[in-house]
């Protein structure tokens, strides 16, 4: 039921994109790249990271997939989030790369 | 196949060859099922093993360490790290041989990268490898080190060097380490060449299959090309023919080429380090270490344990001098119940001299043990850490109060001289101002002090030069001052064995050498080609 909901969802919801600037010292690493998924994960929505406004997406829930991006310090980071927490979801995590994910 | 060339710091001279045992992928082949249902489930299984394996690791620690094991925790719980694993195995292939290829392109892709900090996640992706595997395959705990094998790891804790087999041979290399080590102490007396601070040693799909080790320049080739091994075995014939011809020369006094007469001393860090060794290979011991006394948990020793361990080692000596060095804890040789815990600066607090002066009572004990045992033998005692006259003064007070008090009680002792260790450059500036009975270089401490760089720190270890002209300027400004006196000097720290350094040592007028039993040898061949 909740499956059936939730592809409906992605259908009828419209991606949401933004951008940020990675300004925490060495980039999206380890410990950045693990509170990035913790956060994607406490959201429905589908999360999706990129180095270039268009693309190529990584899944922002997988650690693995994120730190096959290697964002660098400096780096602009593309979000594009889809689903019913969308708007919430992407308010979070442009947060917290705009804290520097609390490594300032 | 290339040659690998790696330098890092010489920890313990000598050259080896052999095959190479990797430490940290001490992990068993394994008898696959064949069945691509039970493989999957027996990567799940080791996989899930592994995390909660780090989620104990992590219980234990904080801060960064934590955030470090939380990572790879991510890593492991993420099914795309593993998804391709998956895939081969259900393809046929046997699950460690999928986890460890699936495993190697990961870790390749991280080495690639242009970002330094990318680049050093390369061990945690290793560690993750290796975690798994060893739940997957069980760890082999047993075949640990075969004997003259090269050990390559990040690091090696003494009961494993202990655990294994130096006799035939082979070295350690490793990527972290100190030449200050307990290890590379233990490497050292036991003639075992070792080379650290190589940095990461990473391996894509298997670790090398030789090494050739150079202990004296501090580097090391993995999987050597057959010219590079030839010249190697070449110079390793000449080196030890030269060993053998030291080993035949060394229970001869050493002379310079010149004809200039040098005592060579041994230093021992126990009794047991006289086992087996005919005294005629010395003039005399230089240095002992009395910390082994009081380590352990048997508590402080007494009196009567001190005073049989100084009179075997005097025994030992057949009538040559014995230095005996008091306590010399605090720094890096903390002992439960006497030093002082959470000092900032270890190596400027409470320690040697200082140390015993503030706990009389432990002080006094060893100076009655040592001023019994003086009856039977050239016994000398040596202060460690002196810094100022009245340091020297004031165990002189101490010594001649117990020494009085024995006489009193008829107990037979005999009072022996009072040396000091010459390792703070003020003492080495001053010297002749310490009315001492002799002076002993304690160059591995005079270094640090001088240059301001520790020994185990890599970034600085160039610093940490006892061929320094400052260091040297001190050494022979410390034997000046003993001539100008009358007494005796001699140098007992690492750099006495260091055969680079012995003619700069001779010549700032050194002619008493101090150095552990396996040096001995080496250092007297070097002396002989030494002129004048």
């Amino acid at each position: 039921m909740h499956d059936v909901n939730a592809s409906r969802a992605s259908k009828t919801f419209m991606p949401l994109t933004a951008s940020a600037v990675l300004v925490n010292p060495v980039g999206l690493h380890a410990r950045p790249s693990v509170k990035l998924t913790q956060c994607a994960k406490s959201f429905a929505a589908k999360i999706e990271i990129a180095l270039a406004p268009d693309g190529p997406w990584t899944d922002a829930k997988s650690p693995v997939k994120v730190m096959r991006v290697k964002a660098p310090q400096g780096a602009m980071l593309y979000f594009r989030v889809a689903g019913p927490d969308g708007d919430a979801a992407l308010a979070a995590v442009l947060a917290l790369v705009h804290d520097g994910f609390g490594e300032g | 196949m290339t040659e690998i060339h790696l330098t890092g710091r010489a920890a313990s001279p000598g050259l080896a060859i052999g095959p190479v045992t990797v430490l940290t992928v001490a992990v068993e082949s394994r008898r696959t099922t064949g069945d691509p249902a039970q493989e999957t489930a027996a990567l799940k299984v080791a996989i899930e093993g592994a995390a909660a394996e780090l989620a104990e690791l992590i219980e234990a620690e904080q801060g960064e360490a934590a955030d470090i094991l939380e990572f790879q925790v991510a890593m492991l719980e993420d099914d795309a790290l593993a998804e391709g694993a998956f895939d081969a195995i259900s393809a046929g292939t046997p699950a460690d041989h999928a986890w460890r290829s699936v495993l190697n392109a990961e870790i390749a892709g991280y080495r690639s990268a242009e970002d330094e900090y990318f680049r050093a996640r390369v061990a945690d992706l290793v560690d993750i490898r290796d975690r798994v595997l060893v739940c997957l395959n069980g760890a082999d705990k047993s075949a640990a080190i075969i004997g003259g094998s090269i050990v390559a790891g990040d690091d090696i804790s003494p009961s494993t060097f202990l655990a294994a087999n130096w006799r035939r041979g082979g070295a350690i290399v490793l990527a972290a380490g100190s030449s200050s080590s307990h290890v590379a102490m233990l490497a050292r007396a036991r003639g075992t060449p070792m080379v650290v601070g190589l940095g990461p040693l990473c391996w894509d799909d298997r670790p090398p299959a030789l090494a050739l080790v150079d202990g004296d320049a501090g580097t090391v080739i993995f999987d050597p090309e057959p010219e590079t091994q030839r010249l190697f075995e070449h110079r390793m014939r000449a080196v030890n023919a030269a060993l053998a011809i030291a080993d035949a020369g060394r229970t001869k006094p050493a002379f310079t080429a010149g004809g200039r007469r040098i005592a060579v001393l041994l230093n021992i860090a126990a009794p047991q380090d006289l086992a087996g060794l005919d005294p005629a290979i010395c003039d005399g011991v230089g240095l002992v270490r009395t910390e082994f006394l009081f380590g352990a948990s048997q508590g402080l020793p007494d009196e009567e344990t001190q005073y049989a361990v100084y009179r075997r080692i005097l025994d030992w000596a057949e009538g040559r001098p014995v230095t005996i060095r008091t306590l010399d804890a605090g720094g890096d040789k903390p002992i439960p119940g006497l030093t002082i815990d959470g000092e900032s600066n270890p190596f400027l607090g409470l320690r040697g001299i200082r140390l015993s002066l503030s706990r009389p009572e432990v002080f006094r004990m060893q100076l009655r043990a040592l001023a019994r045992a003086a009856v039977h033998g050239m016994l000398k005692v040596m202060l460690p850490m002196v810094a100022i006259p009245s340091e020297l003064d004031s165990a002189r007070e101490l010594l001649d109060d117990e020494i009085a008090a024995l006489r009193a009680k008829g107990i037979a002792c005999a009072r022996p001289p009072l040396g000091i260790m010459v390792e703070v450059p003020a003492a080495a500036l001053c010297a002749e101002d310490f009315d001492a009975g002799f002076y002993s270089i304690g160059s591995n401490d005079l270094t640090q002090y001088t240059m301001a760089a520790a020994r185990d720190i890599g970034a600085i270890a160039d610093l940490n030069d006892t061929g320094n002209p400052a260091v040297l300027a001190l050494i022979a400004r410390t034997v000046e001052a003993a001539r100008a006196r009358g007494v005796e000097v001699s140098l007992c720290g690492d750099a006495a064995a260091d055969t680079r350094l012995t003619k700069a040592l001779l010549a700032a007028g050194l002619t008493t050498l101090s150095v552990s039993p396996v040096a001995v040898a080496r250092l007297k061949a070097t002396i002989a080609t030494v002129s004048p």
